[in-house]
């Protein structure tokens, strides 16, 4: 049986779908983050796949690099503004950084 | 012990699972309509296809660790295993460069800041109840609204598909795209590594206040 573009569509759907239950249901602002991470490698794996099946050449790749650059720029933002957080609250439950509520 | 047992059997059990779920997946993905257009060549599955399936089984095993774990750090090695996973199944799109970039970046960066920040937010003692989550059931019903849709997707529509090229080296071609036709996102992308490098030392940094 032949490895077909569905097959890499379906796990980068998949990967998309764990990452989205992960940040809408995690209370801990990093593991809100790690689901950050599994929807971007999700559509990393999207794009190598159309690239390699549906248009050749490298354009997708390239696109897939920005995305790893973007989110290595994002995580160390993000885990910044937990420590930054977890300084000002002494926890890292998203549901006590509410300062700017009401 | 026989808590660590269950939960590597609990691990080793989630690999099956999601290994036997893309191999029906992918018997759909073929499906007749691919079978009779194909002459059917009949051949057993080989290594290749062998070893695409257990790659997919631990990436999406790790993904599913992510969203499931209870205890912060085993979300961590999901997510370890997870990246490991991704990066491999690049080989198999001829992607060596990004397979290679993913390795250097998200597990040797990414992960590595991750870990770190669980070690210094988290008190070590009370790790257990560190990864609370609003409950199984609000991810259960997004999962199943969402996920379905995605996968008809990726079955159902007729992609316009090209015999794709034999694998070569991108290394070279991709330095040449990233330096000709993608000068500008280059640099672009490089002075936002600089800003997110400077704003993330501003933010975490400690003030010190000299009364």
């Amino acid at each position: 049986m032949q490895i077909s573009l569905s097959h890499f569509l379906i796990v980068g759907a998949l990967l998309f779908c764990f990452g989205l239950v992960t940040v809408t249901t995690r209370r801990n602002a990093v593991g809100v983050l790690m689901g950050v991470e599994l929807i971007l490698n999700g559509a990393n794996v999207n794009f190598a796949a159309f690239n390699h099946y549906v248009v050749g050449g490298v354009s997708g790749q390239i696109f897939a690099l920005f995305v790893i650059v973007l989110a290595a720029a994002e995580a160390a933002v993000g885990l910044a503004i937990v420590l930054a957080v977890f300084q000002t609250f002494k926890t890292i439950d998203v549901r006590y950084a509410d300062l700017m509520r009401e | 012990m026989t808590q660590t047992t269950g939960k590597l059997l609990g691990w080793i059990l989630g690999t099956a699972l999601a290994i036997g779920f893309v191999v029906v997946m992918g018997q759909l993905a073929i499906g007749p309509a691919a079978q009779s257009m194909v002459p059917a060549p009949a051949t057993s599955a080989g290594l290749t296809e062998v070893l695409f399936y257990v790659l997919a089984g631990v990436t999406i095993a790790g993904a599913a660790g992510v969203a499931l774990s209870h205890n912060i750090l085993y979300s961590a090695i999901g997510l370890l295993m997870a990246l490991l996973g991704a990066g491999s199944l690049y080989v198999f799109l001829s992607a060596d460069f990004l397979a290679v970039a993913q390795l250097l970046i998200y597990i040797g960066g990414v992960l590595v800041l991750v870990l770190f920040a669980v070690m210094l937010t988290n008190r070590i003692t009370e790790i257990t109840v560190s990864n609370t989550s609003l409950g199984l059931w609000g991810g259960l019903m997004l999962f199943v609204a969402v996920a379905p849709v995605l996968l008809a997707v990726a079955l159902v529509t007729p992609w316009a598909t090209i015999t794709p090229a034999a694998a070569a080296h991108t290394t070279e071609t991709i330095g040449d795209a990233l330096l000709s036709r993608w000068l500008l996102p280059f640099e672009v992308a490089s002075l936002v590594l600089l800003a997110s490098l400077v704003g993330a030392v501003a933010i975490a940094r400690k003030e010190i206040k000299a009364d």
